[in-house]
């Protein structure tokens, strides 16, 4: 096998170093007589104070040198589209229709202002009260918000949820503390923290999930509850799951489920069925609308039925055929962000449900499963991977394996292996969270969408690569040789005094500031 | 300027199965290991920039792994040394000698009982970083690979230096008599502070976190704010004595009552004395990678040590990435009495942060 990827490499200046002064992308009609004769000047209702001495120094660059700029830096990145993506485990790059895309470029959909008149907006409203409708089937729960922009956002949202139901019940001081596990979501220690938790880890048992008697060590009359995922970031399924949430339970707290990705439970497990209280789902995850790179998202929080009380207002009601925006909810959280939602999500979303329905909904999780288990068979081929956890059941959507046998072999790591992956026009495969419990991780997630084409494209690709460690580790150590860039600097990530997140701060950091900064 | 000194027989135990090569080497060589010491320090050599000034030791502790590397030593100190003739006291020599000529870090080639010799020799007075080389590499002071020893180095070097403190541990040799073999922390050097690269732990996302042993320190400062204290030793309880406003020992178990410290790296009869009926909390983290709390490296918390400040009141800390190095396995407890262990096996709540907790099995 040889590789087949040659990726663009530009020499890009940053686009504040582009153009010159004057240039201008584009330049607006000055406006007509009428109105300027209507609004002699505009900025007279504007406070001095918030008024610039100094224009920002934008970027002044004419349309075509922007447009090359951009489609430039995009030759530069992987992708869904461009590569077989799926080796950000625990994240699940899956397709998203491009039929969606369209959708919600209608003027129905993009022209929408979260501020319009309930009265003008019935078609998104009732589009959104029909997920909801769709995640309570896929759940169990009883009503859900769509208000949340990410997955940690919901998750902090069900904290909030349990602190309020705690405080409802005058136990809000006393029960500090949530439990969760060392595999879940990083969010799920972040979030609760962030809401005011302490928070109690529990540690994998020999079998890969936290052991009963873990929590039953864990849990006092300070517990207000358990947030965790299942299965974990490890792929494996904690079968004694009705029993954590009875026991939770039991000492007076809340159960808290962690579906951001349900690629391996959907249709087939529910939330309300194991016993939790609150769920959630993140749409990019698991409904297919897409990740965004950090931008608008969905997470979905759900709760039963006699917390809905507590969810953030508005919520989305329906009177009759009419669909309203109900804000008198006393006991809510308030809000966790503006508005129920991003709109857009929420109808690619709903879009990919109602085209799948409940049976394609259910093959979905089958075949994430499958594609999983058939990849985990073509890197147990692997020399020195190992399975962690080798009595633990099947795993499910993803699975953690180790190349610590290979790393000692041959000294090249898992993250040297995975780099290399890209001259391959495929995506580098996710590590681990963080720490790194299982040594020399790979987390890969071959969600539904790919096909056995592709498993055996990546399967065969990491095996070569091996096969090249093994009779040259700096050949690996070195790759990859087809990307825009090789190796970067890991120590830049960790060091404050290097980063610089805008081109402002690049200037003042690095050269002298100027005036407009 | 960087120095280089190489321990020329570590790992030469290793090569034919002995558990260290310390007072070992002619038995080594006798079952016909051979050196590799220089190997791997000129593996480092070759990630440094070529015009980096370089100082090392003489002979085979310096000099011939820069010649295998294709440098020319700026500098060299002290005689040659011949490999195998080279003793403990020859490494602590060179690096004496080295700290002389004025170097800013010295890269030193071997195990844990080379960097021993380093930590006694120069302390924290100097940035130190390990190229592992040696039968046993426990202490934290040591990069994963030698090429990771050389980029680290050189990113330090170059760049903006910043450090940490890690421990240097070892086998307890004092143990070996009642066969209670384990490791014990011996000091601690001033390493380089890069992700991913300084091991002492199994993964490059497991360097120790200074602001997680802060908050560590903090949480258990504040718990044990006004009751008697009993610390263990570890740079991460010497931090919640620092949080506490004191100076505790590093390498023993000190008494911190209303404030003050009490009793300075106590033995066992010197902490039963000063205990009184009100007993006292006793605070113990994890040695080394075995995961001893109690036992190994710190017998002065007796079992009549701990019965006289209450079993009851242990707390275990540790890091999130000294619990990660475990992988999976539980923490012991060794204390030579079986009654004592017993009433300490099972599940402990551990502080792992400033608002975490982790359960845990000590076993």
């Amino acid at each position: 096998m040889t590789a087949q990827f040659q990726q663009a490499r530009w020499n890009e200046p940053l686009l504040s170093d582009i153009g010159t002064p004057g240039e201008r992308g584009f330049i607006p009609s000055a406006p007509e007589a009428e109105i300027v004769a209507r609004v002699p000047d505009t900025l007279s209702g504007i406070p001095a104070s918030f008024q610039r001495a100094e224009p920002p120094r934008l970027p002044e660059v004419a349309q075509p040198q922007l447009m090359r700029h951009f489609m430039r830096l995009s030759q530069e990145t992987m992708g869904n589209d461009v590569a077989v993506d799926f080796g950000l485990g625990t994240c699940t790059m899956k397709y998203s229709p491009k039929v969606n895309e369209h959708l919600v470029r209608l003027p129905e959909v993009s022209g929408l202002h979260p501020l319009q008149h309930v009265d003008t907006v019935q078609g998104i409203l009732e589009i959104l009260w029909r997920l909801e409708q769709m995640l309570c089937a896929i759940s169990g729960l009883d009503r859900f918000t769509l208000q949340p922009p990410s997955g940690s956002a919901a998750v902090y949202t069900n904290a909030s949820i349990v602190r309020a139901y705690h405080r409802s019940r005058g136990e809000g001081e006393q029960r500090n503390e949530i439990i969760s596990s060392i595999f879940s979501h990083p969010c799920d220690q972040s979030g609760p923290y962030s809401a005011g938790y302490k928070i109690v880890q529990l540690y994998p048992g020999p079998n890969g999930y936290p052991e009963v008697d873990a929590l039953k060590a864990a849990l006092s009359d300070r517990t207000a509850g358990i947030v965790i995922t299942n299965p974990e970031d490890t792929g494996i399924y904690n079968p004694h799951i009705k029993e954590f949430t009875r026991l939770v339970h039991e000492a007076g707290g809340l159960c808290v489920y962690d579906q951001a990705n349900a690629n391996g439970m959907m249709g087939i497990a529910r939330a309300k069925e194991a016993g939790f209280d609150l769920c959630h789902f993140n749409m990019h995850k698991t409904f297919s609308s897409p990740h965004n790179g950090m931008g608008p998202a969905m997470g979905a929080s759900g709760v039963r039925e006699d917390l809905v009380r507590f969810l953030p207002a508005p919520v989305v009601e329906k009177r009759g055929d009419r669909f309203e925006l109900d804000w008198n909810r006393p006991d809510s959280i308030g809000k966790i962000r503006s508005f129920v939602g991003n709109a857009q999500i929420a109808v690619r979303s709903y879009s990919w449900i109602l085209a799948l329905g409940p049976d394609g909904i259910r093959e979905v999780a089958e075949t994430a499963v499958l594609n999983a288990n058939y990849l985990a068979a073509l890197l147990r081929e692997v020399p020195g991977m190992s399975q962690p956890f080798p009595t633990s059941n099947t795993p499910l959507e993803q699975f953690r394996w180790s190349l610590e046998g290979f790393k000692e072999e041959t000294g090249v790591g898992s993250s040297d292996l995975s780099r290399n992956l890209s001259d391959y026009g495929l995506q580098p495969v996710f590590t681990s969270h963080h720490p790194y419990l299982v040594p020399e991780p790979i987390t890969p997630e071959p969600a539904e969408s790919f096909s056995k084409d592709d498993l055996d494209t990546f399967g065969n690709a990491f095996l070569d690569i091996a096969r090249r460690a093994q009779a040259d580790p700096d050949d690996v150590i070195n790759g990859p040789y087809n990307n825009a860039c090789r190796r970067i600097d890991a120590a830049a990530l960790d060091d404050p005094d290097r980063w610089v997140p805008s081109s402002r701060a690049e200037r003042t950091r690095n050269r002298t500031p100027v005036k407009g900064d | 300027m960087i120095g280089l000194v190489v321990n020329p027989v570590a790992g030469l135990g290793g090569s034919v199965g002995l558990k260290g090569t310390d007072g070992l080497v002619e038995q080594a060589r006798a079952l016909g290991a051979v050196p590799h010491a220089h190997e791997r320090a000129a593996l480092a050599l070759r990630q440094l920039p070529p015009d980096l000034p370089i100082a090392c030791a003489g002979g085979d502790m310096g000099e011939t792994s820069m010649l295998l590397a294709g440098r020319e030593p700026t500098l060299v100190v002290g005689a040659a040394i011949d490999g195998t003739q080279s003793t403990a006291a020859d490494t602590c020599a060179a690096v004496a000698a080295l700290a002389a000529a004025g170097v800013e870090l010295i890269l030193f080639a071997g195990g844990d009982g080379t960097a021993r010799d380093v930590c006694s020799t120069v302390g924290d007075t100097i940035v130190a970083l390990g190229i592992p080389a040696g039968v046993k590499i426990q202490s934290a002071t040591f990069a994963q690979s030698p090429r990771a020893a050389g980029e680290l180095a050189a990113a330090w070097y170059v760049g903006r230096r910043r450090e940490r403190v890690a421990e240097v541990v070892d086998l307890d040799d004092s143990g070996m008599a009642h066969g209670r073999v384990g490791p014990r922390l011996y000091g601690a050097l001033r390493v380089p502070l890069g992700p991913g690269l300084v091991a002492g732990t199994k993964s490059p996302s497991n360097d120790e976190d200074q602001a997680t042993v802060s908050g560590i320190a903090d949480r258990v400062a504040e718990r044990t704010q006004g009751t008697t204290l009993l610390l263990g030793c570890g740079t991460t309880l010497a931090a919640v004595g620092a949080a506490l406003g004191l100076q505790t020992s590093l390498l023993g178990v000190d008494l911190v009552r209303n404030g003050a410290v009490v009793v300075h790296d106590g033995s066992e009869a010197e902490l039963l004395a000063a205990l009184t009926d009100d007993g006292a909390d006793i605070v113990v983290t994890p040695i080394g990678g075995q995961g001893f709390v109690l036992g190994r490296g710190n017998q002065q918390l007796s079992p009549a040590v701990l019965r006289r400040a209450g079993i009851g009141r242990l707390t275990v800390v540790a890091t999130p990435a000294k619990l990660a190095a475990l992988g999976g396995r539980p923490l012991l407890v060794d204390t030579g009495d079986e009654a004592t262990d017993s009433e300490l096996r099972g599940w402990h709540k551990l502080v792992t942060g400033y608002d975490e907790e982790t359960i845990y099995r000590v076993e």
